[in-house]
């Protein structure tokens, strides 16, 4: 990734102050929430453990409205823009899920509370397991990991867990090719793995020989996104799982794709063993500014004893005059709880309620509009931009190459910069690492044609101007409220907070 | 409804790629791949599906229509309006990881301000943008702690008063690496100094609950000397409303603070989402895990936000990095900056007084009942408290339940030998009628 290189203002003057802090805002005196007068006698405070200051900012209840809602201003969000953020799966979230996550019912429920008053909420969860399992063939779920990396740790634990109960100890290596993301690797050394990585062949598939080399009998397993980063369905799944499981090995599935293939391909039936969900990627729950999300796990028949405590169960099958009873489950061969409580539950709700309204049919369209999508902007696109194997047909998503021979100065990151000019969200750059200059686009499918036609048209425009007006792209963007940020500065100067104005030097 | 797409769309646009049907998209696909029917409801609409679920919603009795006395990591307290307000704005919500900061200031600055509100609370030097709850913060500590000593002192010190959950993450987590946990068969009663004699030379990390799980409020000066002094680092898990009252914890010279940030302004939500809080000393700020948030200036002289240090991060060191997290609690974090601006300097240490003081009334009244007591009498506590009961705590918590009442949560559940025993949480929420409701349904238990 080239450094970004800004044309600072020479003055040393401070720099101007857009939008004040809360604590910069702050005034003796002001406060924006009271509370009631103790009801109970006042008991005597312990004196030896009170706090003598609190340094909080003190603002209205105005102050703090009008702060926040001029901060929201200044993001772009899927709300107010086109957001083709590719492998985030930024797709419309449907305004009902915030209400159904919002009632009362849900919202004000402890999750200690007795199984007898927590009924609707078990049966939410039992269901939204079978729906889960329904969709990707696998046999056994859990809803408690709360991201996709979560999702991840949980599923290569499982992995883990299964070889040593075999008495397999020695499978210590997790294959992952070299198109994953990063969290993948990350996620196998946090569970005491060894990566290997594996390369891609020419077809952007994973390379079968390189594969074939490293199965033996300390493979622990393959870590696999289907469709892959490249937006590509590797055309080989079924030998690559064959292989792994000849070896002894399991085949973890990155289900971070599954927007391309929900109702079309199952993971299960291709030979995944255990895969991840990112509820807040295909089942259209918001990414809330970076989180939280959801990433339950599923697995086969013969690792569901190994999944995470406690999974929502039918504990009492009931009978033609009394419901089932649901309650909490513990898998026998349990590799532990991986947070406290019971996951997402908020999350859940919102991935519920999207299932519910799209039902099979709609699953599917969805997944099948996204592939559409995708591949009319990859056409729309392709005499301007590099698409490595772009004479593919791709899936949800594709890589473009945001440099050209004639435009040397020219880095997709300032084709990025650019796009925000045009009121784009930028695709996701410098990923995957396999793809000089990347720029990894992925539309959804809740776009319409002329936003797909507006974007193409501002690419097609930027490739233009890298050749006419390269120093437009290099100083993009002009139109946002904010240019290029120092990012060397922040990482040198490490300023991470701030204080109140009286505690300023 | 959420595909814009009319039949005369989606012909040009299979023109454009240069096929004929939507199943030309799919061909290429291995066998694997079926149109298998999928074992899925009927699409509901929109009013059917608010329907469905409110009625789902309804077969739950939440802590409305219940009177609550349960914590034990999740606490009932009130959430100002304007909280929720600013949480809705979809260009908030419906935003991600602000990877490019010129259109993503909104949340990049909302992030600084958690961070300084946090480093603000515990008198840390830095803090993150947020772990996954509080649990998965206590088991960062603990990677970050190995990580620290480069995996050459393997043994993690968690009190037993650290919330079982957390100790059962942190479990969870280290089970692929030579970490060793120690402190759980130590004597619940002994205090934090009976920690030091299982600290060595070995010794990575000691963690500690500030209250701890039990609500009880401890000088940890001592301990954390002993600590430093083995060179080993000091973890204190903090409930961010206690701070509003006691001293921080940097006081005890910590050198990580983690917490579970849900009682500032979010919702029970059945256990989730919440916020797992991360601050630490200036000197691990690069140790640190997760995202982080730093001020700089743009090309047009302006001050603004930046992601910084990311050269920490997954996505850049693979497998050499020391944690996985990606994903973090973003709009969670919201939550408690939007709540914390609202409650500020004496809106905090009001919430923290009115816990207080109506946990004490509650305890005083309680504890005077025949055959009902303390479990700590001689501990000051904050919000919660545990109490042993004439009966195993499931029992009296049934008996409670006929009367609409959330007992408490059922020690015997966690700890072996402490089954008559229920830790009682009481924050604001709970008024003095709910008190005295309660203490007369216990004493109809004791008289039984």
């Amino acid at each position: 990734m080239p450094e970004i290189k800004l044309e600072l203002p020479q003055d040393e003057e401070a720099p101007k102050v857009v939008n004040p802090t809360i604590f910069e805002m702050s005034v003796p005196g002001r406060v924006g929430v009271t509370f009631p007068e103790p009801d109970v006698p006042a008991a005597p405070l312990p004196e030896s453990f009170t706090r003598e200051d609190l340094p909080l900012p003190e603002l209205s209840e105005a102050d703090v409205i009008r702060h926040f809602t001029n901060l929201s201003h200044l993001n772009h969000s899927v709300d107010t823009g086109f957001y083709p953020l590719g492998s985030c799966t930024m797709k419309y979230n449907p305004k009902i899920n915030e209400e159904t996550a919002r009632l009362p019912g849900f919202a004000y429920l402890h999750p200690l509370q007795p199984i007898e008053t927590t009924q609707g909420a078990l049966g939410l969860l039992y269901e939204t397991q079978e729906w889960l399992k329904e969709i990707s063939g696998f046999a056994a779920m859990s809803l408690q990991p709360a991201a996709g990396a979560h999702g991840e740790l949980t599923g290569v634990l499982i992995m883990r867990a299964y070889h040593r109960s075999r008495g397999d100890d020695k499978r210590v290596k997790m294959l992952i090719p070299d198109s994953a993301h990063g969290t993948n690797p990350a996620s196998s050394a946090m569970s005491g793995l060894r990566v290997v990585q594996i390369p891609s062949d020419a077809r952007g598939n994973i390379d079968l020989e390189a594969l074939k080399a490293e199965c033996d009998d300390t493979l622990a397993g393959l870590m696999i996104t289907n469709p892959n980063t490249l937006g590509l369905f590797d055309e080989n799944l079924t030998e690559i799982c064959d292989l792994v499981h000849e070896a002894g090995g399991l085949v973890y599935g990155d289900g971070a794709n599954l927007n391309a293939i929900m109702g079309i391909s199952r993971p299960a039936d291709c030979g995944i063993d255990v895969m991840h969900f990112n509820l807040h990627k295909t089942f259209s729950t918001p990414h809330g500014g970076g989180g939280p999300g959801s990433g339950p796990v599923g697995v086969t028949a013969e690792l569901a004893d190994f999944l995470p405590t406690p999974i929502a169960a039918i504990v009492d099958e009931g009978d033609e005059e009394t419901p089932p009873l649901y309650g909490w489950y513990s898998p026998p061969k349990t590799i532990g709880r991986v947070k406290s409580f019971h996951g997402h539950f908020g999350i859940v709700v919102r991935a519920y309620t999207y299932m519910m309204m799209l039902g099979e049919q709609g699953l599917r369209e969805a997944a099948r509009h996204a592939v559409l999508n995708a591949n009319y902007l990859q056409a729309l696109l392709r005499d301007t931009y590099t698409i490595p194997h772009g004479d593919r047909i791709c899936m949800h998503e594709f890589v473009a190459e945001g440099h050209w021979e004639d435009a040397p100065d020219i880095h997709a990151l300032d084709i990025s910069k650019r796009l925000m000019d045009f009121g784009f969200h930028p695709p996701t750059n410098y990923f995957p690492l396999i793809v000089p200059e990347a720029l990894m686009i992925e539309p959804t499918e809740t776009e319409n044609r002329e936003t797909l036609d507006a974007f193409a048209d501002a690419l097609i425009r930027i490739a233009e101007e890298a050749r006419t007006d390269p120093e437009v792209l290099k100083t993009a963007p002009h139109k946002t409220p904010f240019g290029r940020l120092d990012e060397v500065k922040a990482a040198r100067e490490l300023v991470l907070c701030c204080w109140l104005p009286e505690d300023m030097d | 409804m959420f595909l814009p797409h009319t039949e005369a769309d989606r012909q040009a646009m299979l023109k454009t790629i240069g096929v004929e049907r939507m199943d030309d998209l799919f061909k290429d696909l291995p066998a694997c791949t079926t149109d298998h029917p999928l074992n899925l409801p009927a699409p509901f609409t929109e009013m059917e599906a608010l329907d469905e679920i409110a009625a789902t919603a309804d077969a739950n009795e939440t802590v409305r229509e219940l009177t609550s006395f349960l914590g034990a990591g999740a606490y009932n307290h009130y959430i100002p309006a304007a909280v929720d307000a600013i949480l809705r704005r979809g260009e908030f919500y419906t935003a991600y990881t602000p990877y490019q900061p010129e259109i993503s200031q909104g949340t990049l600055q909302a992030i600084f301000e958690f961070q300084s509100l946090m480093t603000a609370l515990t008198g840390m030097d830095v803090s993150n943008a947020s772990h996954y709850d509080g649990a998965t913060a206590v088991a960062e500590a603990v990677n970050m702690a190995f990580h620290n000593f480069r995996g050459k002192r393997k043994k993690m010190v968690l009190s037993p008063a650290l919330h079982p959950q957390y100790r059962e993450t942190v479990h969870t987590y280290i089970q692929g690496t030579e970490i060793e946990v120690l402190g759980g068969d130590i004597p619940l009663d002994a205090g934090p100094e009976a920690l030091i004699p299982l600290i060595d030379d070995q010794t990575a990390l000691v963690v500690v609950q500030y209250p701890d799980f039990f609500g009880r409020i401890y000088d940890y000066a001592a301990l954390g000397e002993a600590v430093h002094a083995a060179k080993a680092l000091f973890a204190i898990h903090i409930n961010p409303i206690a701070l509003g009252l006691l001293k921080p914890p940097a006081e005890f010279d910590a050198d990580i603070v983690t917490g579970e940030g849900q009682p500032l302004g979010i919702p029970l939500a059945f256990g989730g989402p919440y916020l797992g809080i991360f601050t630490a000393r200036q000197k691990y700020v690069r140790k640190m895990a997760g995202r982080i948030v730093g001020e700089t200036v743009d090309t047009r002289g302006q001050r603004g936000y930046v992601l910084t240090l990311s050269t920490r991060e997954q996505h850049i060191r693979r497998e050499k990095a020391t944690s996985n997290i990606c994903s973090n609690q973003g709009l969670m974090a919201l939550a408690a900056t939007v709540y914390l601006s609202l409650l500020g300097k004496s809106g905090l240490k009001r919430v923290a007084e009115l816990n207080y003081h109506k946990a004490h009334y509650a305890a005083e009244q309680i504890a005077a009942l025949p055959e009902f007591g303390l479990c700590f009498p001689q501990t000051p506590f904050f919000n919660e408290f545990a109490v042993r009961c004439p009966l195993p705590a499931a029992e009296i918590n049934a008996r409670l339940l006929e009367h609409d009442i959330l007992g408490g949560f059922d020690l015997g559940s966690a700890y072996p030998g402490m089954e008559n025993c229920l830790l009682i949480a009481v924050t604001e929420m709970n008024s003095r009628n709910e008190i005295d409701h309660l203490v007369e349904h216990l004493a109809e238990v004791s008289h039984a």
